[in-house]
């Protein structure tokens, strides 16, 4: 970390609370890196440290974003791990806070914002992304443990301009509403397909004793599967319907469709 | 969350060091439960010690020793992987059905078997660090004795806690005996059977085990046995998935002809410990398998519990649980 990636001023935010929280005159803090220590030791001082953290975070992240993938923070990282891996086939390597979730990294640092942040507790799936091939949740993942692993995002999945089939399924199928929950649907029921070809059981599956071989599932198997993505839009059915259609390789009717020109002249 | 260093190791002697040599911190494996308490600021370690790379990963069988012929479980072994490995799905199946009921398939994948067994309470008042709860502050009283306890536990609770142990995978491991081998900084190995690894709440409900400060479990040993034709995994809960139950069983049966040899029942979601039923499996020894039986035997077991105001329900909700988990064990365990 070399000074001349340090911020070289206070933002707005900062001067502002820097106002309400300091008697001394912010404007003789000549030198940032002393005013951000004593900005953060004041707060903290003031029984604000989580909030000044937050401040912070907020603003690193929102500052990082026009750096190019590989520059260092701006500040100095307390705690600074250094994660080594690709993401969607591309080798990343950057210095990140210990504290970094997966998903804070690739949305905030490497600027794939397909990966959704839901609840951030690992309960409803909106970040789910493909880790070695297994579907994990990205909210719970710390970064600095994925040096050497590979990952995929939604972003990763088309290719060369086409979509991948379980994209092309969620749109036949309409299987979203608000659209928030489905990067993580998708990447969920991906490694579900491969799940599923590797006879891995669920909960429901009738008995678990059976020799592992590719499985056929069933609408309930579909459902359980994907019970760790919430969708508070209720488009489960569509969701399953798209799943299925991938799963079986079959055409799965399609529940809607556009209207055409002459129904249009009629509405 | 709170500032912590991380540090990596790929060497279990190394990892019980560090951890011995430093109270405030923690063994990092799956994260799933860890990471959220942090983010809740109800786990505050100053360092995470990452041991993903222990190589305690393998499932093998068990060549020699008083459990020979059983199954040996690596500590760092994810939980889908455990769920899906042959020998466990062909010889334990109750193991499989149990692990595969808990959380969902993205945790599943990053969740260990050692932290599912280390994993701490969902109760809210623990999870709330505005409330008062003795299990995350000692002294500070338990909010959800007189509080809202629906989910809590009706066996073995103390004034000072009435939290539930949330895992599933732990009953299915109390019903089949299973052992738990840890490791300490000394490089020893000691074996704590199942029934003994998690403690009832009593004077001191921060201790959730008797695991010392810095002991890693390092695999957990489930002896040979003669349940895989007929056991199963019962999860009752208020989604049809990805809920905590409210009450789960795990039922084993062993038969001769007509006559029970020997059952095992284990309930999870009463208590602060997975909860050996072995008042109803002393009933079923030597009885016959019927359906009249099965209800006597979940009644004694159940006669035990004392419920809290908002969870009465679980007395009748239990003995049902108990029936129909043993009933579907004798037809072979299948999920219907």
């Amino acid at each position: 970390m070399t000074e001349e990636n340090q911020n070289q001023e206070l933002t707005e935010d900062e001067k502002q609370l820097f106002g309400q929280l300091l008697c001394e005159d912010q404007n003789d803090l000549t030198d940032f890196n002393e005013a951000r220590r004593n900005f953060l030791k004041q707060i903290t001082l003031a029984g604000g440290g989580i909030l000044a953290m937050q401040m912070f975070g907020g603003e690193v992240f929102a500052r990082s974003i026009n750096d190019p993938l590989n520059a260092e923070l701006p500040v100095n990282l307390e705690n600074a791990v250094n994660v080594a891996f690709k993401v969607n086939g591309v080798k990343k390597s950057l210095d990140v806070d210990s504290r970094m979730t997966l998903l804070d990294t690739l949305r905030e640092r490497l600027q794939l914002t397909g990966s959704k942040k839901g609840c951030d507790h690992g309960q409803c799936g909106a970040c789910t992304v493909i880790v070695d091939g297994k579907r994990v949740l990205s909210c719970l993942t710390l970064a600095a443990t994925c040096t050497g692993k590979s990952v995929t995002t939604i972003e990763g999945l088309a290719k060369g301009g086409e979509l991948h089939p379980m994209q092309a399924a969620f749109l036949k199928h309409d299987g979203f509403q608000c659209g928030y929950c489905t990067p993580g649907q998708i990447c969920s029921a991906v490694a579900l397909m491969t799940e599923a070809k590797n006879g891995e059981v669920s909960y429901v599956t009738p008995d678990v004793r059976v020799k592992p071989g590719s499985l056929q599932l069933t609408d309930n198997e579909i459902r359980e599967r994907m019970s760790g993505n919430i969708c508070r839009c209720g488009a489960y059915p569509n969701i399953v319907d798209a799943i299925k259609e991938v799963h079986s390789g079959k055409a799965v009717a399609q529940t809607w469709d556009f209207v055409d020109q002459k129904q249009s002249t009629q509405i | 969350m709170r500032p912590f260093k991380y540090s990596v190791t790929s060497n279990v002697n190394s990892a019980t060091k560090m951890l011995t040599a430093n109270p405030n911190a923690k063994f990092l494996a799956g994260g799933t439960n860890i990471l959220d308490l942090m983010k809740e600021d109800v786990e505050r370690p100053d360092e995470l010690v990452d041991i993903t790379q222990l190589s305690l990963t393998l499932i093998k069988p068990i060549t020699e020793g008083m459990n020979k012929g059983g199954v040996s479980i690596g500590g760092l072994g994810k939980n889908t992987g455990t769920a899906n490995h042959p020998l466990i799905r062909q010889s334990f199946p109750l193991l499989t059905q149990a692990i595969l009921a808990g959380a969902s398939a993205q945790i599943r994948n990053m969740a260990t078997n050692g932290g599912n067994l280390n994993q701490r309470t969902r109760c809210p008042y623990f999870y709330e660090v505005s409330m008062p709860c003795n299990k995350r502050e000692p002294g500070t009283g338990c909010g959800a004795l007189e509080g809202i306890n629906r989910m809590h536990a009706v066996f073995g609770w103390s004034e000072n806690c009435v939290a539930v142990h949330p895992s599933d995978m732990c009953v299915a491991l109390a019903a089949l005996d299973a052992v738990v081998k840890v490791q300490g900084a000394n490089g020893q190995i000691r074996s704590v059977p199942f029934a003994d690894y998690h403690r009832l709440p009593g004077d001191t409900p921060q201790k959730d085990n008797n695991l010392n400060q810095g002991e890693l479990i390092t695999s957990i040993e489930i002896p040979k046995n003669n349940f895989a034709p007929k056991s199963y995994y019962l999860k009752v809960r208020d989604r049809a998935s990805y809920a905590f139950a409210l009450v789960s069983v795990a039922a084993a049966i062993e038969m001769n002809a007509n006559q029970i040899i020997q059952a095992r029942v284990a309930m999870g979601g009463v208590a602060h410990k997975p909860w050996r039923a072995f008042e109803a499996e002393k009933f079923l020894a030597g009885k016959e398998a019927t359906e009249a039986n099965f209800r006597q035997a979940a009644e004694i077991e159940m006669k035990q519990a004392k419920p809290l105001e908002h969870n009465k329900f679980k007395i009748e909700l239990g003995t049902r649980a108990i029936v129909l988990a043993l009933t579907k064990a004798m037809n072979g365990g299948k999920a219907s």
